[in-house]
């Protein structure tokens, strides 16, 4: 079942470098990451940038295997994607069938696109399959506190976060339940045309949202009892402080950085 | 209708790293009529096993036949057999979505193409059935009833669909022992009014006895044990080695022989055992 | 006074409706639950619960027992009357965060009260809230998950744990806080045989530890276990017995849906036929000690 292989967001769990990296810096990185995908302007590029990942999925030791899972979720988006560019971008057309013309520019923009996508996904699977989603919201608040002073409710924000990362399984199952319960009620999820379908769904969806709510109403009870009240006071057993390593990652990370502007500089392909 | 399983094996993610074992090699029939429980661990596959009894997962090996037709093809007649294998499954009341409950027992029998006023009136004795007075509470919204009564009407929902068998997951997790105990009996008078063969996956095994004329073990993704309930609980040993147990009548009667008391154990029930406890006193 | 008072509930009464100046019903949108018939869901409970107790309240759906649970950590206030925690009343507002401190509570759905993907985040969530030190932190975690024996689960996700572990860790979070007092709210009602055994085991262990605790239930059975069994319908307390006493009260008991347990049941049927027997036999391990002398 498609919802079973969304790899965003589920930890891989290990003791190797990326893991033990400060999430701040991973963050950081992964955004900078993100961002060079967008300086790259040829195809060397991308391949600086694949290299580049390859050796940091290496160093994590998540197996390709279970990284690639993630890309299954959003296949569909990659492709139409791609078909958009490879039909829709004006060039010198090399192939024709009606009002369908494929340009040479076309296929280059589709795999550009293409490329860029799965990278993407790559590079910000890695960063959730190697840190704790609590990690990850901590190391987003701590970076987001200072907005804090202008208004920004970091605290709420990462809080939100955590309970929505520990709930995406437990509504998963239930979604799971759900789906069978109706479907030996004779329910259909998988034929008819869209209208059918998406009527087909008040099923799953109602007693979905009955669930979420029942859990929301019962977690709020459950925090209350173990005295939250919000960010103000609280502290953390896990500390955060930057290491050694983190220093060595921020370097690399600036070599990388001007490495891919220095490459997006040249007339390459 | 009589249920046969014959060589049934599941595998979760065959081929993947992480692939175990849920169901190996299970074969067994239940007859037209019966009444079977289902007794075996969390993670013993009982679940895995009821779902595939009316094609909701798809047996790596084997087959399920439903008076001979096989319910995992793709033809009419094994969509119909499907139908008539009724799956209640944990906590049922979680699947009620509609506005009111007579829709909402409706869902079923509408999916298979019934006229709305068959529906309404397979949806109508159904309630009844369950011991809800459709006059009363059909245009009521199903999230506004109690937990029990939520209960009966999402049972209700799958009795609209005139099963030939009803397969109940633990009916009464998380009841009070009045629900409990009220279940339990809507089970046992569905079971004689309308001749349906039920099977029924209980924790409790004093209910297994008292309600079942078979009794089905499972243990590891295996059929275990299988037989009447004098034939399975008589095998003391056996069920407390796989973390079961008998009904606490033949525990304490294992107990008292433990002790020296020369009692017969297999006896599952409260009076019956009072009266051996008794002849055993005085004899002694 | 042999012993100290570590909960006083002074007739208290609580409604989820609210009255309207003209004197009609208004429902409290906050509570899903929905109460048709009665208007109190508590009415007129006054209770001491001693510390170091182990208490057990039960009493078939509807009785009052969850609502008096929520009662006694300021979850909920009294419509009426006066709830002391540790002498505190839990009206007033200074004391909320304290009072929940000092009486943690378990609750019935394992899966709805864990806050964090990490197990060990989820039961350093109470301490976090309190602002006590992280080293601090780290050895209460440490020591709670070892006292439900779920230390080497403390890197896992809830997900992956079946509800008797999730329950575990649910009471690790409460120990984690070092409250005095535990309230546990029907925290067997969803988990499996075995699940249950293991759950009851580790509350009967933090009674040996001198915690008070309350035992909400209707499980006749669990409740055996404590050494008072409060009984509820609608809304008041009719019994408060040791259990040895209450299940003399057979008929009683029976009339309020509430099942004997076994060996108690055993027993009384056994005298009733002429065979000689003490009283306050509970269990069947008892039964069988009296009847092979």
């Amino acid at each position: 079942m498609a919802l079973k292989d969304i790899t965003l967001g589920q930890y891989y769990p290990g003791d190797s470098a990326i893991h033990r990296l400060d999430p701040r810096t991973k963050l950081i990185g992964t955004i900078l990451f993100l961002v060079s995908l967008f300086v790259v302007k040829n195809f060397t590029g991308f391949l600086f940038c694949a290299i580049c990942l390859a050796i940091l999925v290496k160093i994590s030791g998540v197996p390709f295997r279970y990284m690639a899972r993630g890309l299954k979720a959003v296949i569909f988006l990659i492709v139409f994607t791609a078909l958009i560019n490879l039909f829709m971008t004006p060039g010198t057309p090399i192939w024709q069938f009606g009002i369908l013309k494929i340009a040479r520019e076309g296929i280059y923009r589709a795999c550009f696109m293409a490329i860029r996508l799965v990278m993407l996904i790559f590079g910000s699977s890695l960063l959730t399959l190697t840190t704790k989603p609590v990690a990850l919201t901590d190391g987003m608040e701590r970076l987001l506190s200072p907005l804090s002073k202008i208004g920004l409710p970091s605290h709420e924000l990462a809080m939100m976060m955590t309970i929505a990362l520990r709930f995406i399984p437990t509504l998963l199952d239930e979604t799971d339940k759900i789906m069978k319960a109706q479907t030996a009620r004779g329910a259909d999820f998988e034929s008819g045309n869209l209208r059918e379908r998406a009527k087909g769904l008040i099923p799953l969806l109602v007693p979905l949202f009955v669930s979420a709510f029942r859990i929301a109403a019962d977690l709020a009870m459950a925090m209350e009892a173990r005295c939250y009240r919000g960010g103000d006071g609280r502290t953390r057993m896990n500390g955060m402080a930057f290491t050694k390593l983190d220093t060595v990652a921020a370097i690399l990370l600036i070599l990388y950085f001007a490495a891919v502007i220095a490459l997006g500089r040249l007339p390459l392909f | 209708m009589r249920i046969e399983v014959k060589d049934l094996s599941y595998i979760y993610s065959e081929g993947m790293p992480f692939e175990s074992v849920a169901l190996e090699d299970v074969s067994l029939t239940v007859e037209s009529g019966e009444f079977a429980a289902v007794i075996g661990h969390t993670g013993s596959g009982k679940s895995t096993l009821l779902m595939h009894l009316n094609g909701l997962m798809k047996p790596t090996r084997g087959q399920v036949l439903a008076d001979g037709v096989d319910i995992h093809e793709k033809t009419k007649e094994a969509r119909e057999a499907r139908r008539k294998v009724g799956l209640v499954f944990q906590y049922p009341e979680y699947q009620l979505f509609e506005e009111t409950v007579l829709k909402d027992v409706c869902f079923g029998p509408k999916n298979y193409g019934f006229t709305p006023e068959e529906c309404e009136a397979k949806a109508i004795e159904a309630l009844k059935l369950v011991g809800i007075d459709p006059d009363e509470k059909g245009g009521v919204s199903p999230f506004e009833l109690s937990g029990g009564e939520k209960r009966r009407v999402a049972i209700a929902g799958v009795l609209a669909m005139d099963p030939q068998v009803l397969i109940l997951d633990e009916p009464t997790a998380g009841l009070d022992p009045k629900g409990h105990r009220d279940i339990l009996d809507m089970v046992c008078r569905i079971h004689k009014e309308k001749h349906l063969t039920i099977l029924l996956v209980s924790h409790n095994m004093d209910d297994a006895a008292r309600l079942a004329d078979r009794i089905l073990v499972l243990d590891k993704g295996r059929l275990a044990m299988d037989g009447t309930p004098q034939e399975v609980f008589s095998h003391y040993e056996e069920l407390h080695s796989i973390g079961l147990s008998t009904p606490s009548s033949s525990e304490l009667l294992h107990l008292l022989k433990s002790k020296g008391l020369n009692v017969n154990t297999n006896i599952f029930n409260e009076d019956e055992a009072v009266e051996e406890i008794l002849k055993a006193i005085h004899g002694a | 006074m042999s012993k100290e008072t570590v909960i006083q509930l002074k007739d208290i009464s609580f409604s989820y409706y609210t009255e309207n100046a003209d004197g009609t019903l208004n429902t409290d949108t906050d509570v899903t639950m929905k109460h048709s018939e009665k208007r109190f869901a508590l009415d007129g409970v006054t209770l001491d619960i001693e510390r170091g107790s182990f208490v057990a309240v039960v009493g078939s759906n509807g009785s009052g027992k969850s609502t008096l649970a929520k009662h006694l950590n300021a979850l909920l206030l009294p419509t009426s009357g006066e709830v002391l925690v540790c002498g505190m009343s839990t009206a007033d507002p200074d004391n909320t965060w304290e009072i929940r401190r000092r009486c943690g509570m378990v609750f019935q759905n394992p899966d709805n009260q864990l806050v964090s993907s990490v197990v060990e985040d989820d039961v350093a969530f109470g301490p976090e809230n309190l602002g006590v030190e992280p080293s601090e932190i780290r050895s209460r975690v440490d020591n709670a998950l070892n006292a439900v024996g779920m230390y080497e689960f403390r890197k896992k996700g809830p997900h992956l744990l079946s509800g008797g572990q999730k329950q575990r860790i649910a009471i690790a979070g409460v120990l984690a806080m070092q409250p005095e007092c535990i309230v546990f709210d029907e925290p067997t009602a969803m988990l499996d045989p075995s699940g249950r055994a293991g759950i009851l085991k580790i509350i009967r262990g933090l009674h040996e530890q001198g915690k008070t605790v309350i035992l909400i239930t209707h499980f006749m059975e669990e409740a055996a276990q404590a050494e008072r069994i409060i009984v509820m319908d609608q809304g008041k307390p009719i019994l408060d017995e040791t259990p040895a006493k209450l299940f003399a009260h057979a008929e009683q008991l029976s009339a309020l849906n509430l099942q004997m347990p076994f060996g108690a049941s055993m027993a009384a049927k056994l005298s009733a036929r002429g065979v000689d027997l003490p009283e306050g036999i509970i269990t069947s391990e008892r039964l069988a000690e009296c009847l092979c002398g």
